[in-house]
């Protein structure tokens, strides 16, 4: 028998292949010049399966056993059994691309009634079947503005409230565009208006906002901003997830060119902030949008049938001027977006939204009278996440929460933020206790 | 093992799903219930409301109406489709595993141990001295590498602004270097499939940045002046990058590192049989020399001084991000999980019998197929019978057809990759299958496919008047 586990040659079989082949042995097989050959040993040990099992179960084992009140663009809710059991089915799990329709009907309609649960959240006629998360979708978003805009001009602008992880992509993103981003001040957790349309003129391509905030503020001047945007012949994006735009103003009537962000929110564990990007924008953008799109059309039988589509923009056929490098995309966590959103119908994704507003407002006010601890120090409406002010230093205050049990983030000398979800709800009380404690 | 194949016409329908849109929407009015006030929020909200009753039967028969590695033979040439092994499922399932990216490094130990093992596996396997697991997919890991070449010339006051890559090259390889800001220039192939040095010499110069390199490359050709063309390209300031898109037919016979690359990635979802999952999520890993260390992406994972932890730092010349966290976590844990259970051996065996399976296949088959030796791959042409025609056919047989149309150096190409996973008589059943369709009567290649859920699908139509969404389909 061989020495990998999953080639399934017995030692006669591979003698009789090797003399159809007509060589003596697998080496002579092997055209690699003596000079650069390889003696295979890297000294990685085999394990058993049950090895592994063990030794990961162990080493995962180490991370700390703590309640996670972190947000800031990665929130985690409740995962129904039946995503996991449905998704994991082989048939979908271990498929490739949709290559070849005609055997990949079932995987083709599920990302076809994903894009359309994205048409209805965002009220945008388009929407592709993934990205890899936010930050890249963002990325894309801008490199999207740059070759659509007619304005010669080469700014990005986004919040000054901006996630360092998605400014970080979408800065080397315009790098290779040739792009310069610049960031617009916040006023109170949200856009600053005035200062907003001061900034936008001739040189700006994209306009970035994003409802809720960084700090997890409800935008109250979205229509706004796309007037200034549109003002400006600057495309307007919009950053939010699937949970969010179930109850927040539709992006297309406040004047989205694009929205991108989150569907990771459905489907997904927080899973060491593994995504899921939405990319959706308006019909004049259908043939400049990155990655990839399903589309409905008839077979010879005459009946609806599912198929890849538009491949003209990819990078297998447009090489260098196609739209995106993207290819290989997030399609099986988009099928887990999609289950988790039809498990919980519109009742339910609703009512999951509309949870994540009051449990912020209901943690913030109990944070707040604790002595030492002002929250929320946005006075605004929030999903999910918020700030809270901290007479002593944030960041020992967050060490010794941490010592509790407890995990904010910090995001300044006296801030911290914190978010709450369906999934750590029920341990508010030990949160607010920790903070009695430590402040 | 393959039937006769005029058992193979369409009779019945083709087999249809409802959208889940058709088994029934529901409207909710969101101004009713929310806690904010009317103008923060949409007015309504309309989506389908199945029960789970029909939610699991909804998507047990989508899974039905779909092919996969574990239904039978999937020989994609350059995609490596490979068994993907069930254990690692549950080793990435464990819910200590997943954490969120934000919590301080002492609070997630196990997570930056993962990554640091990963590194080193990964690290040995290429001949590399430091590698990252951000990139989120194989082409995203295309942009890291060049990104780091980039920042690499820019740090050495280098103004370079192309970037060479091999007519046969994946398109991603195109469209990355445009990504990145860099002109392209096409390197056509020489007459034995392979770099022509002659042309690669006229076509580097003081503006390469870097040229891409797939090795075996897209015809399953090792290219045997690797020492020649790293030395070229060496010579003229250039970077040598290695496309990781065929390394499962180097495995612990030949290093990139070794050959004179200076940045790869890994494919995790091709080279470590981690699932592909009908379109992702992969990961792409990317790997540098020593000299190139500095400037990946950040955070990277080391050991901490002394006492046995992990921390992350910031390289001191990072390129900043290329994914908003950390990567495609999960995929991650099952790259690792496969390489600790195929360990040295069977890391060297995986390439043994993929190479193996890919000559003896080519070897039986009756299509011709042009340039030899081959690694893990080779391309057959379909000639005048049609790639796209024969492989329609091929669906009927009971397996997936190759890659078609592409590369275009051979036309009407099958590019065709068994991997190691088949045996002889799934590789025999392969090629009869090949023989079979490419044999077949017109008719039977123009009315194919026959036992498919759907049968041959307008693609010309989809695309002339797209249809994306079940709300553009209402009315219809």
């Amino acid at each position: 028998m061989s020495g990998s586990p999953y080639a399934p040659h017995t030692d006669a079989e591979t003698a009789a292949m090797l003399e159809a082949v007509g060589v003596d042995d697998e080496e002579a097989l092997f055209d690699i010049p003596e000079a650069v050959a390889f003696d295979g040993e890297f000294g990685i040990d085999a394990r058993t399966e049950r090895g592994i099992r063990d030794e990961c179960a162990r080493i995962f084992g180490r991370n700390a056993d703590a309640t996670e009140f972190l947000g800031r663009g990665h929130y985690a809710h409740y995962v129904p059994s039946v995503v996991d059991h449905l998704s994991d089915r082989a048939e979908f799990l271990t498929s490739y691309t949709q290559y070849q329709p005609e055997i990949s009907q079932g995987f083709l309609q599920a990302l076809f009634e994903y894009q359309s649960m994205l048409v209805e959240l965002t009220g945008l006629p388009v929407a592709n079947c993934s990205m890899y998360d936010a930050a890249t979708a963002l990325a894309e978003a801008a490199t999207l503005a740059d070759r659509t805009r007619s304005t010669s001009g080469d700014v990005v602008l986004v919040p000054g409230h901006l996630r360092e992880g998605k400014r970080a992509v979408l800065d080397n993103y315009c790098a290779g565009a040739d792009l310069t981003v610049e960031s617009y001040p916040m006023d109170d957790g949200i856009a600053d208006l005035d200062a907003l349309a001061d900034r936008v003129g001739d040189d700006v391509v994209m306009v970035y906002a994003e409802n809720p905030t960084l700090r997890g503020c409800i935008e109250e001047n979205l229509a706004a901003i796309g007037e200034i945007a549109d003002d400006g012949d600057a495309l307007f994006t919009l950053g939010s997830d699937v949970v969010a735009l179930s109850v927040l103003e539709e992006p297309a009537s406040v004047g989205a060119d694009v929205v991108v962000g989150e569907a990771g929110a459905l489907g997904l564990p927080t899973a060491y902030g593994m995504g899921l990007g939405i990319f959706a924008c308006r019909e004049e953008h259908l043939r400049q949008v990155p990655g990839r799109l399903v589309g409905a059309s008839e077979d010879a039988a005459g009946d609806r049938a599912f198929t890849l589509t538009l491949q003209t923009r990819e990078q297998h056929i447009r090489k260098e001027r196609a739209t995106s490098n993207i290819c290989t995309n997030q399609a099986w966590v988009a099928l887990r977006a999609a289950i988790h959103a039809a498990w919980l119908g519109p009742d339910g994704l609703v009512d999951l939204a509309n949870d994540c507003v009051r449990e912020a407002a209901d943690l913030a006010d109990r944070i707040d009278e604790v002595s030492g601890a002002a929250a929320p120090v946005h006075d605004r409406h929030h999903v999910r996440e918020f700030a809270v002010r901290t007479d002593q230093p944030a960041a020992p205050v967050a060490e010794d929460l941490a010592d509790e049990g407890f995990l904010v983030h910090v995001v300044g000398e006296h801030l911290l933020q914190v978010c709450v979800t369906d999934l750590t709800a029920g341990k508010s009380d030990g949160l607010v206790a920790a903070f009695e404690e430590v402040i | 093992m393959i039937h006769d194949q005029a058992d193979y016409t369409r009779e019945e329908e083709a087999v249809h799903e409802p959208l889940l849109s058709e088994k029934g929407e529901e409207t909710v009015d969101v101004r009713e219930e929310s806690p904010l006030p009317d103008d923060l929020t949409r007015e309504e909200l309309t989506l389908p409301a199945p029960s789970e009753p029909e939610i699991a039967r909804h998507y047990t028969r989508l899974s039905q109406m779909n092919w996969a590695i574990d239904s039978g033979p999937y020989p994609l040439g350059s995609c490596t489709m490979k068994y993907n092994p069930k254990f690692t499922e549950d080793v990435a399932a464990d819910p200590n595993a997943a954490v969120h990216p934000d919590r301080p490094d002492r609070s997630v130990q196990g997570n930056l141990e993962l990554q640091y093992r990963l590194q080193r596996f990964l690290a040995d396997i290429g001949g590399m001295d430091a590698v990252t697991l951000q990139p989120p997919a194989g082409a995203a890991g295309e942009l890291t590498g060049i990104l780091i070449a980039k920042a690499y010339h820019e740090h050495h006051g280098n103004d370079r602004s192309e970037v060479v890559i091999p007519a046969s090259a994946h398109g991603t390889n195109f469209a990355t270097a445009a990504t990145a800001g860099y002109d392209v220039v096409e390197l056509p192939s020489g007459e034995d499939g392979r770099v022509d040095l002659e042309a690669l010499e006229a076509a580097v110069g003081d503006d390469t940045a870097a040229l891409m390199l797939t090795n075996p490359n897209t015809v399953g050709l090792f290219e045997r002046d690797i020492t020649e063309i790293a030395e070229i390209v060496h010579d003229a300031g250039g970077l040598l990058y290695y496309d990781g898109a065929n390394l499962n037919a180097l495995l612990g016979r030949g290093r990139p590192g070794d050959m004179g690359f200076d940045v790869m990635h890994y494919n995790v979802h091709k080279t470590f049989a981690t699932p592909h999952g009908g379109g992702g999520p992969g990961a792409g890993p990317v790997g540098v020399t020593a000299e190139l260390a500095d400037f990946l992406p950040s955070p990277r994972v080391r050991e901490t001084n002394g006492e046995r932890g992990y921390e992350r730092f910031e390289p001191a010349e990072s390129i900043g991000k290329v994914h908003g966290f950390e990567g495609n976590w999960l995929v991650l844990i099952k790259a690792y999980a496969y390489i600790a259970r195929l360990g040295d051996e069977g890391l060297s065996d995986a390439a043994a019998k993929a190479v193996l399976n890919a000559n003896y296949l080519a070897e039986r088959i009756d299509l011709e197929v042009p340039y030899g030796p081959f690694h893990h791959e080779f391309a057959a042409t379909a000639g005048d019978r049609g790639a796209a025609d024969v492989a329609k056919r091929m669906l009927d047989f009971g397996v997936h057809p190759p890659t078609t149309k592409w590369p275009e150096m051979v036309p009407e190409a099958m590019l065709t990759e068994p991997t190691e996973i088949e045996n002889r008589s799934s590789l025999d059943d392969l090629a009869e299958a090949f023989d079979l369709a490419y044999a077949d009567a017109d008719e039977a290649l123009e009315t194919a496919p026959n036992r498919t859920a759907a049968a041959r699908i307008d693609q010309v139509g989809a695309a002339r008047n797209p249809r994306l969404s079940w709300q553009a389909l209402d009315g219809e």
